[in-house]
């Protein structure tokens, strides 16, 4: 068969066509995603054995119990969740300005330079930034130094720590989709807002908000996913914290207890199905 | 069990490790190769070693670290070699097999054995093997009824670390980790491990007798709930707890943490000059390493020659002065000045220490009329600790 002959085969078959577009990503994705979260999903009915740490396929329903009633997974889950709202509230406070100036105040020449700033600190490894978090929140670190003169206190290695380091390493994750939100608000609808006697205020509010509520929540999914899953961060900067993905590489690291650890870890994922459906009430994906 | 900082990077490559070898799980051959070999054969010409990182050096990290050369050119065994993060990653790459020789902590080495992942070692092969100090051989972690199933590397304690300046007097009891933690509140450390949870049961041995507790790693509920208990208070304490020994230096060096768990490499390692170490007079925990053979070995022969080689007094001597340890002879510390603050050969200060053990609910301290604790159940409370 040539190519041509393929080609006129195809023509008429439009959903031949596009089965052998989708086929290949789809696969892909099922065997990555699904199948690996399948295989953890089912790996949190199974059990260990005690001496030689290995997976035993003997059903039971012993790991999600003990993860749903324990008091230990509900205080660490209730403490993840509270840093993951705190990093993402204050991410957007800081994107949104930053985001506006970026998009509707600075001249062309400074905007290239401000996402060049924005976005050099991905190409910083992350533990590097955690390390150089962790050398600022020292007692005798700049943080301290900035702040003694006022008679406080650096807020040292804790909750506070974690929610500034992570706060810092997803900033340009939330600033860059709300930056690309207020592009996409054409100056015109500023102008006229402004003709019908608008303040500022009031345009901000009524008519530029509303446009960019899809790129705010697109930006609040990468800040709350991202703070949900953490424990690097937690481990340099934490002092005595533990979220979820502490435990879970408590479990995977040094208990051995994989089917646990897989436990512990659909309480994550049921919360971030919890937020994308929530998120999809709202419309927001669509617009996206 | 983190001792250095490659194996601190390595954990993050734990998980992803940990999910593909679910896959490949099934159960492992009880292979007959545990019997111990009556005699040694031809060189096999390779051999394969996995081992905490430093402990088998070629000069490829460092060109001036390097025994690794002189025993290939010596015994004609060409090695390769493979460094693992944590006991846990190291029992699923030697039941995954294609090991010949296994560097294990004294909370592995059970698990090996009970596994039939490594076979009996037949000390009579070793030359070196009658140097090696006397308190180190036929112990519980290396030996199972009188039959040994490996060579002791080197050992070290987990000492008190304080910093003179904050802390005064000098301590010399762990109390002031304890029931003295208060005092230090904020700036306290202590090691992230369940495995610490012994070293509250040491305090306990001696300042709360009545618990009866005969050995740290043997913990009936009752011992157990009580170690916990004091665990949970210290917490209030702690500022931060550590694996990562580049962060404990750090935290000490610029106080953060002025008093806590250590180990003796940190304390050479911390260069502002304001910390000391101790051995406080309640014991400590500690760990000592072993050299075993893989029980499905294709190079028994070049296995007993690496555990002769690195049993010899300048190969040991290399090793563990490059690790920060004690090393396993006298002989050993005529090739390195360090010994003392090692305590090498020291048999009252190696007494005081209890190394690292695996808790079963089978009590290792021979105990048969009460059920102990489990590790999995120590690895739960550490969480509930933490909190």
């Amino acid at each position: 068969m040539t190519t041509r002959s393929v080609s006129a085969f195809l023509a008429p078959r439009r959903r031949l066509q596009l089965a052998g577009l989708l086929t290949p990503p789809v696969l892909w994705l099922g065997l990555v995603y699904v199948v690996a979260l399948a295989a953890l999903l089912v790996t949190a009915f199974w059990t260990v054995d005690e001496l030689t740490g290995q997976v035993q396929i003997e059903w039971t329903t012993e790991n999600v119990v003990e993860v749903l009633t324990g008091a230990l997974y509900r205080t660490v889950t209730l403490r993840t969740l509270g840093i993951a709202i705190l990093v993402t509230v204050i991410d957007i406070i800081v994107a949104v300005p930053v985001a506006f100036f970026m998009a509707k105040i600075a001249r062309p020449r400074m905007r290239h330079l401000l996402v060049i700033a924005v976005l050099a600190p991905l190409w910083a490894s992350y533990l590097v930034k955690v390390y150089a978090w962790r050398a600022l929140l020292s007692s005798e670190g700049l943080i301290e130094w900035a702040v003694s003169p006022f008679g406080l206190d650096t807020p040292g290695y804790g909750i506070v720590g974690v929610v500034l380091t992570l706060s810092y390493l997803w900033l340009p994750y939330v600033i860059m989709p709300i930056y690309a939100g207020f592009d996409r608000v054409p100056d015109r609808l500023l102008e006229a807002s402004a003709d019908l006697g608008a303040k500022g205020w009031t345009t901000l509010v009524a008519v530029v908000l509303p446009m960019i509520r899809p790129a705010i929540i697109a930006g609040s999914i990468f800040a709350f996913s991202l703070s949900l899953g953490d424990y690097i961060t937690t481990g340099i900067v934490g002092g005595t914290t533990q979220m979820l993905g502490n435990l879970v590489y408590t479990n995977v690291g040094a208990a051995n207890n994989l089917p646990l650890a897989a436990a512990i870890s659909l309480i994550p994922i049921g919360i971030i199905l919890l937020y994308l459906a929530a998120v999809r009430r709202t419309g927001a994906l669509r617009s996206l | 069990m983190s001792k250095s900082p490659t194996r601190t990077a390595l954990r993050a490559g734990i998980a992803t490790a940990a999910v593909a070898s679910l896959a490949a799980c099934g159960t492992s051959d009880s292979g007959s190769g545990s019997e111990a070999a009556a005699s040694l054969g031809a060189i096999e010409g390779t051999v394969s070693i996995l081992a905490w990182p430093g402990y088998v050096e070629d000069g490829s990290n460092d060109p001036s670290v390097d025994w690794v050369s002189a025993f290939e050119e010596s015994t004609g065994c060409m090695v390769t070699s493979k460094t693992y993060g944590t006991s846990d990653e190291a029992y699923q790459l030697m039941q995954n097999g294609g090991y010949d020789v296994v560097a294990a902590s004294g909370d592995l080495t059970l698990r090996l054995i009970a596994g039939d992942l490594v076979s009996a070692v037949n000390t009579d092969l070793l030359e070196n093997y009658d140097g090696i100090f006397d308190f180190l051989k036929d112990k519980e972690w290396n030996s199972v009824d009188g039959q040994s199933y490996g060579v002791p590397h080197g050992y070290g304690a987990n000492l008190l670390m304080y910093n003179t300046d904050e802390v005064t007097p000098a301590p010399t009891s762990w109390d002031v980790v304890f029931d003295k933690a208060a005092d230090y509140s904020g700036k306290v450390t202590a090691y992230d491990s369940p495995i610490y949870i012994a070293d509250a049961a040491v305090y306990l041995m001696t300042h709360n007798p009545d618990l009866g507790i005969e050995n740290p790693y043997a913990l009936d509920q009752e011992q157990f709930d009580a170690a916990v208990e004091l665990l949970k208070t210290q917490r209030e304490s702690v500022g931060e707890y550590w694996s990562d020994y580049l962060k404990e230096i750090q935290a000490f060096e610029t106080g953060d943490s002025v008093v806590g768990t250590t180990w003796q490499v940190i304390q050479n390692s911390i260069t502002s000059g304001n910390t000391e170490v101790v051995l406080p007079e309640e014991g400590a925990t500690g760990w000592s390493d072993t050299w075993m053979i893989a029980s499905e070995s294709e190079a028994p022969n070049c296995a007993y020659a690496w555990l002769d080689y690195i049993a010899s007094p300048e190969a040991n001597a290399q090793a563990t002065a490059y690790f920060g340890e004690a090393p396993s002879s006298q002989a050993a510390c005529d090739f390195r000045d360090d010994c003392e603050a090692y305590h090498a050969g020291d048999a009252e200060y190696a007494e005081q220490i209890w190394y690292w053990t695996t808790p079963l609910s089978e009590c290792v301290d021979g105990r048969t009329d009460v059920e102990c604790v489990d590790y999995s159940e120590w690895t739960k409370a550490w969480q509930e600790i933490k909190g």
